[in-house]
């Protein structure tokens, strides 16, 4: 840039900044080192405590885990690390299922969402401009009240006597009360109703740059519209549709709060063991292992899609 | 292939016997309050490339878009090839259409772009790729099959759309601006090539543009469109010489225009009173009455230029030149007449070593009757 403004030509400016230079430091390094320090903080360093104490045995103290260091009989440092409670994770079959659980209610409610959201999303990217901003603004308008009563809401709706039932038997409909608390059709019913808006959100950025021309030039080269919707909408609504589904997807597998309000006894998900490991047992080594496993297997599908992304992009 | 002898074959529209093959009555079409199409009467025979030509917002897209079927007339009827259109979706019309964007789908290869419409008939994959490859050959685009369309240049994408377009073999072929985001040169280039391939394939084209010169070199006939209205079809050579309106004859090239009054001289001339030129004496002219305003017009060539008085012509006027502009193969001349009038004016260049004209000079500009056209509205 030619002349610059009065700061960058000040005296103390230009000697920090020659100083920086001096270290190697580029102005862009400095600017990508805030969100960099900021993950270090905040995301790596958590992730190196957990590990650590995962790979620790629980004991009665406080903090109640094994030291990592310990000073031996004879004077020299041993350190103390196993991976027995990946093993443990590993053969206790609760685990396992609770992991196989967690990704199924977290897949299945993914789709419904999906089956949900897109055509919402549809219809808001296709609607005129100024119902287009009311529309948006309803999707998100439950963000305005608490995540907490909005569970509790539907637990006013989905009780024994709450209004789903009620209606239905003074209409006649049904003679005693269909139990729609605890079972995991009330968490589907949570994890959908909750993530719905992080589905439409995307899609609907996706659906408005859809240009128009391309679905008349379908329906002109004999395309129905059912057609011209798998052939090109869809297709092309794919970025938005991996989107949306990770957005869903990733919190709805370590949710806590939906199953432990609306699910069973029998609603087996992985955030329900973490908190009863963590607090119930105080098993704090065994919880982080389970944390660290869900980690890598939510990192995965990421990852996946992530590389699938590219190589679209790519070819 | 029998050459076609007369001028009914080959320009049906001056035969009145002829049928149209697609025939457009009293189309109307109001978006709201406003009326994008007011009207139109329009007839177009086999093989013809039709140009629609006007500013935008002249209505001429929406009456290619209702065509195609992607707006519905808000009145009127639209026949193609003897079968009303009213009830027919785009999906079912015999009619393809070229995009002004080109709307080529970005997630298909060029070959599965041109294919697309062809496997939406239910045509077999191996029959469907060797039509599609048979096109892309003439196209000059068979290298390329297999590329997106973000990795081709304008040009090649334009090509993509006429394939694709065009590989369905359509009754119809509607063009939207189809060189419109070309550059000068590869327009020319493409004009021709798109005439070419047009006779070959004997597709009748509908091609809307703003582009006067394009309309000129592509059009069998043009219909000039203003306000959703067409004021004026014909031949791109009636157009010019022969414009309906002082519109018409404004927007097609350059013109000079004249306001004046019909006045009796004699028996076999009409004299019209100029403020600008004076009297102009013509051939009388049916359907004009005594004391009627009109206009003249006179294209800046019919004009003679010299520097002693012409004696085969009544009407001449003397005056300066006031501005001139060398261009090769032309000269054009701002000529200020005694009266104050600025009258453009040009020649073409024919000897090298003439002794042209040139600024301050005084001269004698003249006309022949016929190059005088009346316009009366």
């Amino acid at each position: 840039m030619s002349g610059g403004n009065a700061l960058t030509r000040s005296a103390p400016w230009r000697g920090t900044a020659w100083a920086i230079g001096k270290l190697g430091i580029s102005g862009r390094t400095l600017v990508i080192a805030i969100p960099m320090l900021w993950l270090l903080v905040f995301f790596l360093a958590p992730f190196f405590v957990l590990g650590r104490i995962s790979l620790a045995e629980a004991i009665i103290a406080r903090p109640p885990y094994t030291p990592l260091f310990e000073r031996g009989p004879d004077g020299s440092f041993e350190i103390i690390a196993s991976l027995e409670n990946y093993r443990f994770l590993l053969e206790d079959a609760l685990y396992r299922n609770a992991y196989l659980s967690s990704i199924w209610i977290a897949l299945v409610s993914t789709i419904f969402a999906l089956l949900i959201g897109y055509p919402i999303a549809y219809y808001i990217a296709r609607a005129p401009e100024p119902k287009r901003s009311l529309l948006l603004l309803m999707v998100i308008l439950p963000f305005w009240t608490s995540f907490l009563l909005r569970v509790y809401a539907w637990m006013g709706f989905l009780r024994s006597n709450g209004v789903i039932n009620n209606t239905l038997m003074s209409l006649g409909l049904i003679d005693s009360p269909i139990q729609m608390m605890q079972t995991d059709f009330a968490v589907y019913i949570g994890i959908v109703y909750t993530y719905l808006p992080f589905m439409i959100l995307p899609l609907y950025a996706n659906l408005t740059k859809l240009d128009g021309a391309l679905l008349e030039a379908a329906a002109d080269l004999g395309a129905s519209p059912m057609v011209t919707f798998f052939t090109v909408t869809l297709p092309l609504s794919l970025p938005g549709i991996v989107a949306g589904s990770m957005l869903v997807f990733i919190p709805a597998i370590g949710e806590y709060v939906i199953p432990a309000l609306l699910g069973g006894p029998d609603t087996l998900m992985i955030g329900r063991v973490l908190w009863d490991e963590f607090f119930g047992s105080r098993d704090w080594p065994v919880a982080s292992a389970v944390a660290i496993v869900m980690l890598f297997l939510v990192v995965a599908p990421i990852m996946w899609l992530q590389s699938v992304q590219n190589k679209r992009e790519e070819g | 292939m029998a050459q076609p002898a007369t001028a009914c074959e080959t320009k049906p529209w001056r035969s009145e016997a002829a049928k149209p093959f697609i025939s457009v009555r009293n189309i109307v079409k109001r978006f709201d309050d406003f009326t994008a199409v007011s009207n139109v009467d329009l007839d177009i025979y086999k093989g013809e490339l039709f140009c629609l030509l006007g500013e935008s917002g002249c209505g001429k897209s929406t009456l290619l878009r209702m065509l195609a079927g992607f707006e519905q007339p808000t009145s009127g009827t639209i026949t193609i090839d003897g079968e009303d259109m009213a009830r027919v979706p785009p999906d079912r019309r015999p009619t393809n259409m070229m995009f002004q964007s080109y709307a080529l789908f970005p997630h298909m290869s060029v070959e599965k772009n041109v294919a697309y419409g062809l496997l939406r008939e239910g045509l077999p994959k191996a029959e469907a790729y060797a039509r599609v490859a048979e096109m892309l050959r003439m196209v000059k685009l068979e290298k390329l099959a297999r590329r997106k369309p973000d990795q081709l240049s304008g040009g090649q994408r334009q090509r993509v759309a006429l394939a694709r377009a065009l590989v369905k073999k359509p009754k119809l072929l509607l063009l939207d601006e189809p060189l419109g985001a070309l550059d000068k040169k590869l327009r020319e280039e493409t004009q021709f090539e798109l005439i070419k391939i047009q006779e070959s394939l004997g597709v009748t084209f509908i091609v809307v543009t703003h582009d006067q010169d394009e309309a000129m070199t592509l059009a069998t006939r043009i219909g000039v469109m203003k306000d959703g209205v067409i004021e004026q079809i014909g031949e791109p050579r009636e157009i010019y010489e022969a414009p309906n309106s002082r519109f018409v004859a404004d927007f097609i090239g350059s013109v000079n225009l004249f306001e004046g009054k019909v006045d009796a001289a004699a028996p076999d001339l009409m004299r019209i009173e100029t403020e600008e030129l004076g009297a102009v004496l013509l051939p009388p002219q049916s359907g004009l009455t005594f004391g009627q305003p009109v206009w003249g017009a006179v294209r800046p060539e019919r004009f003679a230029l010299s520097r002693s008085k012409p004696e085969n012509t009544p009407n001449a006027w003397q005056g300066v030149v006031e501005e001139m502009g060398y261009i090769g193969h032309m000269s054009h001349y701002r000529i200020r007449l005694d009266t104050g009038v600025l009258i453009r004016a040009s020649q073409s260049n024919r000897l090298r070593d003439e002794d042209p004209i040139s600024w301050d000079e005084k001269v004698w500009i003249s006309l022949q009757p016929s190059a005088f056209r009346v316009l009366t509205r």
